[in-house]
């Protein structure tokens, strides 16, 4: 019997604001429990909520760039339940207009092992976050402390349509969502600090003799990665699988359920059943007023984003010739990384040399020491000086590799450590010589040319080394494949 | 629409009101009488009426986004049943 996983994502992000969505609090994230509240944040009575202008703006920036539309008319409805870190008793939140809807998110995976997708996105809202509990088990202590600096902090809630069939996808779907988010600068979307956060809605079909059986849907909440919420995904589904051959439950027969992820157990438990939505008795938040917005203003908006990641990953393979692996590889770095790129790519003319050189030898170099592009000591001009030697031939293309650790280890530029290398060009005749001493002292290897075995020269290109260790091993081949046709 | 007993013993629970039996049996014909009053507009026909999403016709208020002091913590504690000076204390919440 074989069954699909089939997930849904809740998405909460926290937009980069300075101040709270309601208040003019800070957001900082780290502050000293409870410095960061006001009267409007910590729900006194009395206390009127006015809208953060640039929090709308980030939301709506992040709902065209989802591909959501935008409804002429928007409002605010109160969300209420009772929880020690919600101090106003309810959830500003948005019930039946949200700010937008019927998006979509296209995922891939590099490594092909799922077919691109778009994800529908169903809807896109602004609300305001909860504040955090503290347990102190440790100490044994009954009491929990509450710290409310969260609270009020603006959040855009993004959520998928069930149209993910696999961890690895649902995986992917938060990746390219993070990516874009960064990219467009609307948040940070740090999982471990919270700024990004998921839910999953997974239940399976499973098909058996008597046609499809879908278990219950299952939330699960407590991801703190990326990671986490593959591995949960993949647990959950397992774990699905082993009560529905137990239980044959299905979807109906049992109410929601919701479930807490252990990263450490890597397990997911059991939590509380999930009230339905009517509970929350939604209505009109009476302190707010809607916000319309005109068609003209979604179009600025549209045209203020630029190139998305996914119109970058095109234009490198369409129009620069990168395979959509290595477009993919370079888009995924992020916006620094990418302009980086872009900068040694378009001074060099090489966009493959610079792809390689960025995915690899520099990324490599970032992740040692745990540096960011900005704090990397070769410029992308150094960089693309140092493409540009290798393609006009100053710089032998097997000796790239030392010039480009002593331009980073001694922080000097790519003519510097050429001269460093004691790397001398080697002039044309002296070249013509060199592979003609060869040739003539190998008259097997030019016999074997003759006949066809192209590859007989590579045993020419370690001696034309020993020789002189400043030949280029490319030009080496060719000036001695083209002597021996005149042969 | 009547409302029933267990219509008031819903709500309360979602409201966490704990009530006594005598305040269960007065507030059923209470709320029973105010879904009544409200049920009246029922009777007008709305069909041309375009719905109300929102009482007030005002639109877009917006405020700048920009940093102002918040409460000193002693302030923001003041009132709080329980407290250790950084945050506010309260019994455990059990199932999470």
């Amino acid at each position: 019997m074989s069954y699909t996983t089939v997930v849904g994502l809740e998405v909460h992000v926290q937009l980069a604001t300075q101040s709270k969505l309601f208040c003019r609090c800070s957001t900082q994230f780290g502050a000293e429990p409870n410095t960061q509240t006001c009267p409007v944040c910590i729900g006194m009575p009395g206390s009127l909520p006015v809208m953060n202008r640039e929090a709308y703006q980030l939301a709506l920036k992040t709902s065209v760039a989802i591909n959501c539309e935008i409804p002429a008319f928007t409002k605010w409805d109160r969300k209420q339940y009772f929880y020690p870190d919600l101090p106003k008793g309810y959830q500003i939140s948005q019930f039946d207009l949200p700010m937008s809807e019927h998006g979509w998110l296209e995922i891939s995976d590099p490594k092909d092992r799922f077919e691109p997708k778009r994800v529908r996105i169903l809807r896109a809202h602004l609300e305001d976050d909860a504040g955090k509990s503290v347990h102190d088990e440790v100490h044994g202590r009954a009491d929990s402390e509450i710290d409310l600096n969260r609270t009020g902090t603006p959040l855009l809630e993004i959520v998928s349509e069930p149209d993910m069939r696999s961890a690895a996808e649902a995986k992917a779907y938060m990746q390219e969502l993070r990516l874009l988010l960064t990219h467009i600068g609307v948040s940070d979307c740090n999982m471990q600090e919270g700024s990004m956060r998921c839910d999953a809605n997974v239940n399976l079909h499973i098909d058996t003799p008597d046609g499809k059986a879908a278990t219950p849907i299952v939330e699960i909440k407590n991801m703190n990665s990326f990671r986490a919420v593959e591995r949960a995904i993949e647990y959950e589904a397992g774990r699905q699988y082993r009560v529905w051959q137990e239980t044959k439950q299905q979807m109906g027969d049992v109410p929601k359920q919701t479930r807490g992820w252990d990263d450490a157990a890597g397990k997911t438990l059991g939590q509380r059943s999930k009230e339905e939505s009517s509970d929350y008795r939604y209505f009109p938040d009476p302190d707010l007023v809607p916000v319309l917005s005109t068609p003209e203003e979604v179009e600025a908006v549209r045209a203020s984003l630029g190139d998305l990641p996914a119109d970058i990953r095109r234009q490198l393979a369409d129009d620069h010739g990168l395979s959509s692996y290595d477009a993919d590889v370079l888009v995924n770095q992020g916006r620094e990384v990418l302009a980086y790129f872009f900068n040694a790519a378009e001074k060099s003319g090489d966009y493959k040399a610079a792809c390689n050189w960025v995915t690899q030898d520099i990324q490599r170099v970032l992740k040692e020491q745990e540096q960011s592009i900005d704090e990397f000591s070769i410029s992308a001009d150094q960089l693309a000086d140092l493409i540009s030697a290798i393609g006009d031939n100053r710089l032998p293309k097997s000796r790239s590799k030392d010039a480009f650790e002593l331009m980073l280890t001694n922080e000097i530029d790519v003519a510097a450590a050429i001269e460093k290398l004691g790397i001398e060009q080697v002039d044309e005749s002296a070249l013509v010589t060199l592979c003609q001493e060869l040739l003539d002292a190998n008259p097997k290897i030019v016999a074997d040319v003759k006949g066809g075995k192209q590859q007989a020269i590579g045993a020419l290109i370690g001696q034309a080394k020993k020789k002189n260790s400043n030949v280029d091993p490319g030009q080496v081949r060719k000036m001695c494949l083209e002597l021996v046709e005149k042969m | 629409m009547a409302i029933t007993r267990d219509d008031v013993e819903k709500v309360a629970l979602l409201a966490r009101l704990e009530l006594s039996e005598a305040e269960i049996e007065s507030l059923t014909t209470d709320l029973g009488q105010i879904v009544g009053y409200v049920d009246q507009l029922a009777e007008v026909d709305t069909d041309h009426v375009e719905p109300m999403a929102h009482a007030i016709e005002l639109h877009n208020v917006f405020a700048d986004d920009v940093v102002r002091p918040s409460l000193p913590r002693e302030q923001a504690l003041a009132n709080a049943p329980s407290h250790n000076g950084k945050g506010y204390l309260v019994p455990p919440v059990l199932g999470d």
